[in-house]
């Protein structure tokens, strides 16, 4: 098995002398399921058309705040939040935020890939369709860009009106994340995408992240770290609800400034 | 290799024979139990298909009840049922899938849902009367507010004994007509319309609802376009084995005064031609007196007369041919509505 610092060593470092304009702000970010609290004065900038991996063990927040990024968690009841997220500058949580557009910008795919008992077609317009698109030749557009940004149009492109339950794992994965694209959304959340996949799948979703950062603003948690070193620009390592180190993925595998961070990414706790 | 084709060690080819002989007392004992409950219905059938033999005909299924057994059909029983079921469905059903719609999809979980959840369970398990003596008090008396010095007639000083609204005429209270059966039935069967819906939609995994909204779906566009679509299989069975009660219900009728000897049927209407040429009487027959099949059935049993209990016999194979054609019809829906999904 290679290391992480074998995986990131040739990797090319970001320019330096350009930064990046940040797509997402978190500032002192609090976040509590009832008396609870999750997340613990999360400040973090997240870089435009790059790919920003979460990382930590299980129950330290990631998953949670990547669902604050689009308000998911307001599904959740009980839950509140004290700080600021910012997309481009303007705050999220404001009152007269319509959630339904954000999530529309900012997309969602989940661990559990989650196809509509719908056909691909369907499944894909259902987005679209939602925020009001009713004209046939414009859905067809859209199913189809979507699909082969995906990388799953040459695989179903003679099965449109198939069962997405039918597909494999891996392509019904993909196909979630080209469900997400149909809203046309310009950030793009995912969590733990290739957790349950096979390695095969999981190489094929991890390209596909790879290309999407073109255009794409990716977070993503993930509980495989050669998997962050792979495929993410800029690492997060959280612990205990807390951020306890963010920086390029390079160096925060390579040189891990805290003494947490090192012990998670050496293998000896998580 | 040839070692395993020869007897097995004798203690151990015993007990392989043991295990094998248990798991056949058992199976048998399940096979004996499902085939004694097929045995049974078959007798039933048997006995009473005999016993009626010669008196199903079509004259039994046109003509109305009469003196004389020749001539006694079950007619108006055909309407009335007709009639109350439909009413009650149209009732029960919007009320019903709503509310599970509601407990499931939007309620919070505070204490007034979790109280009516309770209830619901409790509700289930009323016996029919009770909703009978309900349904007298509620819809047929309306608790004597229209009634001669009741307080309608007290507090306007006008008596009041109906409604018109664009040309029906709506007598209150609704007295023994066709609308306080269907409102009483509603109610008997609305708990398990309720407990029916909400298990299939609780079917329908979370995470679909979540993707849903992720992609900027609202509450009542997932509902609509994913949620309800899933669950329809699982709310169609749960509403036809409701109204499937509900069609062999006689308590709470007779509770209600549901008329035992009704020479016409609800609305005038006595053949499907008439719901075209004469659709008047649909808007009639919710408020006219009815009588359902099993009452009529229950009002032959208790003549003494032996030909009336030949017709009683024949009334139960219509209201067993209604109960199956109303199963097939479920089939057939669950089937329609798995079709448009794709799982």
């Amino acid at each position: 098995m290679p290391s992480f610092t074998d995986v990131v060593k040739d990797r090319v470092p970001a320019p330096a002398g350009q930064p990046r304009t940040p797509k997402i702000e978190t500032r002192s970010f609090e976040f509590f399921y009832g008396a609870t609290q999750a997340l613990f004065d999360i400040s973090l900038l997240i870089p435009e058309r790059s790919v920003t991996a979460l990382i930590g063990p299980s129950g330290c927040g990631k998953s949670t705040f990547l669902r604050s990024l689009n308000r998911m968690n307001d599904i959740i009841e009980g839950t509140h939040h004290t700080g600021d997220v910012l997309l481009e500058g303007i705050d999220i949580f404001a009152p007269q935020i319509d959630v339904v557009s954000l999530r529309k910008r900012v997309g969602m795919v989940f661990q559990k890939s989650t196809p509509f008992p719908k056909s691909i077609f369907d499944n894909i317009a259902y987005g679209p369709r939602v925020a009001g698109t009713r004209d046939r030749a414009t859905l067809t557009r859209i199913v189809e860009t979507s699909l082969q940004r995906a990388a799953l149009w040459n695989e179903v492109k003679d099965r449109l009106n198939a069962s997405a339950m039918a597909l494999s794992g891996g392509q019904q994965q993909r196909l979630c994340i080209a469900r997400a694209l149909a809203t046309n959304p310009d950030v793009l959340l995912m969590d733990e995408p290739a957790s349950a996949l096979d390695p095969a799948s999981t190489a094929r979703i991890e390209d596909l992240i790879f290309e999407l950062k073109e255009n794409y603003t990716i977070v993503i948690v993930t509980h495989n770290m050669q998997q962050a070193a792979r495929v993410s620009d800029t690492t997060a390592f959280f612990y205990q609800g807390r951020l306890i180190e963010v920086g390029p993925t390079r160096e925060l595998f390579t040189k891990p400034r805290q003494k947490q961070t090192e012990d998670y990414i050496t293998g000896r706790f998580g | 290799m040839t070692d395993k084709e020869s007897p097995q060690s004798p203690s151990l080819a015993g007990l392989l024979h043991k295990q094998r002989d248990e798991g056949w007392v058992f199976s048998a004992a399940c096979r004996t139990a499902a085939w004694s409950s097929f045995a049974f219905l078959t007798i039933i059938i048997g006995t009473i298909l005999f016993s009626a033999w010669g008196l199903l005909d079509w004259q039994f299924l046109t003509s109305y009840d009469s003196r004389f057994p020749a001539r006694a059909g079950i007619l108006a029983g055909l309407w009335g049922s007709f009639w109350v079921i439909l009413l009650t469905v149209l009732i029960s059903v919007p009320m019903g899938v709503g509310a599970a719609i509601f407990l499931e999809e939007y309620s919070s979980d505070n204490w007034i849902t979790r109280m009516i959840r309770t209830n619901l369970a409790n509700l289930a398990g009323v016996p029919s009367v009770v909703y009978g003596m309900l349904g007298l008090t509620v819809f047929v008396r309306m608790f004597g507010l229209f009634a001669k010095d009741g307080f309608v007639e007290r507090a306007t000083g006008y008596r009041v004994e109906g409604l018109e609204v664009l040309g029906i005429s709506i007598p209150l209270p609704f007295s023994h007509s066709v609308i306080s059966g269907a409102l009483t039935l509603s109610l008997l069967i609305l708990p398990t319309i309720i407990v029916a819906s909400q298990e299939a939609l609780r079917a329908v995994p979370p995470s679909i609802r979540h993707a849903a909204q992720a992609l900027g779906a609202t509450r009542w566009q997932t509902i609509r376009g994913l949620v309800l679509p899933a669950a329809i299989p699982g709310i169609v069975t749960g509403i036809i084995l409701s109204i499937s009660r509900a069609i062999g219900e006689t308590a709470p009728l007779i509770v209600l005064g549901a008329a035992t000897y009704v020479p016409f049927a609800p609305g005038n209407i006595d053949s499907p031609v008439k719901l075209v040429t004469e659709p008047g009487g649909i808007l009639e027959a919710p408020f006219d007196r009815f009588t359902v099949v099993p009452i009529q059935v229950y009002y032959w049993v208790e003549k003494p007369q032996a030909e009336f209990k030949k017709l009683a016999s024949a009334g139960i194979i219509v209201l067993l041919g209604l109960l199956l054609a109303m199963n097939g019809l479920a089939l057939f829906i669950r089937h329609r509505s798995q079709k448009g999904l794709k799982w």
